[in-house]
């Protein structure tokens, strides 16, 4: 090919994957840490949330740092879901006749999952957002200036709590398989060890992302963590 | 054995295709797949039906030229090539699906035949070294570490049958350019044409219309010569260092 471009193949596109999905596993692993304070009680929960918008004062303005990690964060989402969206596209153009019987010998099921486990993440992050972000709902109907009667008053209804389990089994299963295809995409799995190890590495985090953050609704429903 | 053969038929690579159904009786266990369709071919010379219209060559499972979908696996339950596989992988009274590779890269050129040509324009594009002619070089001019030999070796069993689009959901050819990208940037032969070869690779591979990877592995599931999952990962590291270096 004359002229070839290196960062015109879906190389570069799988290493935008693979380099701003790094960038949301750093991101939920910071989040679940925060949702854990849950468990120190609600002075020690919203302090935590109110320091987040301190941080960096006086130096940067107030919600100066936060709205910086933001801006990484939401630049991250536009890159990771424009290279998913490509890919697809290009995945269903290149086998237009479907196997009339077609098993996914060697494959795993979260491999399979990636793209309709994604859109799944995507739609419960919008839900996510409005619920604690950005719209603040209280599905009780009580107050929403407090985050961490928020955060109960939410979980305390079974079918929130239900809800954001399911996102959080759909994340696991997202980062079980994302994490060590990243790193192979990266390049960093050149021998069967260490191939071996990114997929161990992928599961654990993955386990313990999904399992940290289920803990705090489901705590909350089980009356461990009340107002 | 008896068995029902259920077999995509396709005159031509404009018309429509549709599976038809066959049955045959008395197939030994001890046939190979291909022999199989020989004597399925025979019945329907027989009956004066066109027969069914395969790619065969060495029938050795070294040349790469058979490959088909069996029962939704490519080449078979088999880890070997579709020439290589044996009916006693089968029982008596199966039902067997037959279909060609499904890629719009390799269009069907009749029945379970396929235009692999899209490989061989990628092996243009970059699966070469340049060395100028004359003489044969000293054997131990350019020492090779043994570890490099022996990887370059197996990753070079690849026979490029095209298993690993046929097999990945996402119809890539990942493995195959890995393959080819990993044993050559082993040798010291390949290093002036490193950078090159993985960015005219890779580009005229999405040219060619295959899928990206999505790391699922089917793909060396169904290789036949068990190309190992890390060549795609030397690739997309040959291709990470190649954007480094400015290609």
């Amino acid at each position: 090919m004359k002229g070839a471009r290196a960062s015109r193949t879906t190389i570069a596109l799988k290493l935008g994957m693979a380099v701003s999905g790094f960038i949301f596993l750093g991101f939920v692993l910071a989040h679940m840490y925060g949702n854990l304070k849950a468990f120190a009680g609600h002075d020690a929960f919203n302090e935590y949330a109110h320091h987040l918008r301190e941080l960096g004062e006086p130096m940067l303005p107030h919600e100066g740092a936060l709205w910086i990690l933001r801006l990484g964060l939401i630049l991250s989402l536009v890159v990771h879901v424009y290279c998913a969206l490509v890919l697809w596209r290009r995945a269903a153009r290149a086998r237009t006749t479907k196997y009339v019987m077609k098993k996914d010998t060697g494959a795993t099921r979260a491999s399979l999952m990636m793209r309709w486990g994604g859109v799944t993440i995507l739609v419960f992050l919008i839900w996510h957002l409005l619920n604690f972000t950005i719209g603040k709902v209280n599905p009780q109907g009580g107050a929403t200036n407090d985050p961490y009667n928020l955060m109960v008053d939410t979980f305390d209804l079974w079918w929130m709590t239900l809800i954001y389990i399911v996102a959080m089994l759909a994340l696991g299963a997202h980062l079980h398989h994302g994490i060590w295809s990243a790193a192979q995409t990266l390049g960093w799995t050149g021998t069967a060890a260490k191939r071996q190890r990114a997929k161990v590495f992928g599961f654990v985090t993955a386990l313990i992302v999904s399992i940290g953050f289920s803990l705090v609704p489901l705590a909350v429903l089980a009356g461990i963590i009340t107002k | 054995m008896n068995l029902t053969l259920k077999i995509w038929r396709q005159p031509d690579a404009v018309s429509a295709g549709a599976m038809h159904t066959y049955e045959l009786a008395d197939v030994s266990p001890d046939m190979s797949f291909l022999e199989m369709l020989d004597v399925l071919n025979e019945q329907l010379n027989d009956q004066g039906e066109d027969p069914i219209a395969f790619d065969s060559d060495c029938r050795e499972g070294i040349c790469g030229m058979c490959g088909l979908m069996i029962n939704g696996d490519a080449h078979g339950p088999e880890v070997t090539t579709t020439c290589q596989l044996h009916m006693r992988s089968f029982s008596d009274g199966e039902t067997i699906t037959i279909e060609p590779w499904r890629s719009d890269a390799f269009p069907v050129v009749k029945d379970l035949v396929v235009d692999r040509g899209a490989f061989d324009r990628i092996i243009q594009a970059g699966g070469y070294v340049s060395v100028n002619t004359g003489s044969a070089p000293e054997a131990h001019s350019v020492p090779v570490p043994k570890d490099d030999a022996d990887r370059a070796f197996n990753v070079a069993t690849c026979i490029g049958c095209g298993a690993c689009v046929a097999a990945c959901p996402n119809g890539s050819a990942s493995l195959f350019m890995g393959a080819k990208v990993t044993h050559l940037g082993l040798l010291p032969q390949g290093q002036p044409e490193r950078d090159e070869r993985v960015v005219n690779m890779v580009a005229q591979h999405d040219h060619e219309g295959f899928g990206g990877c999505t790391n699922i592995g089917a793909c060396t599931a169904a290789c036949p010569k068990e190309i190992p999952l890390d060549v795609i990962s030397q690739l997309n590291k040959d291709l990470r260092t190649a954007i480094k270096h400015g290609h």
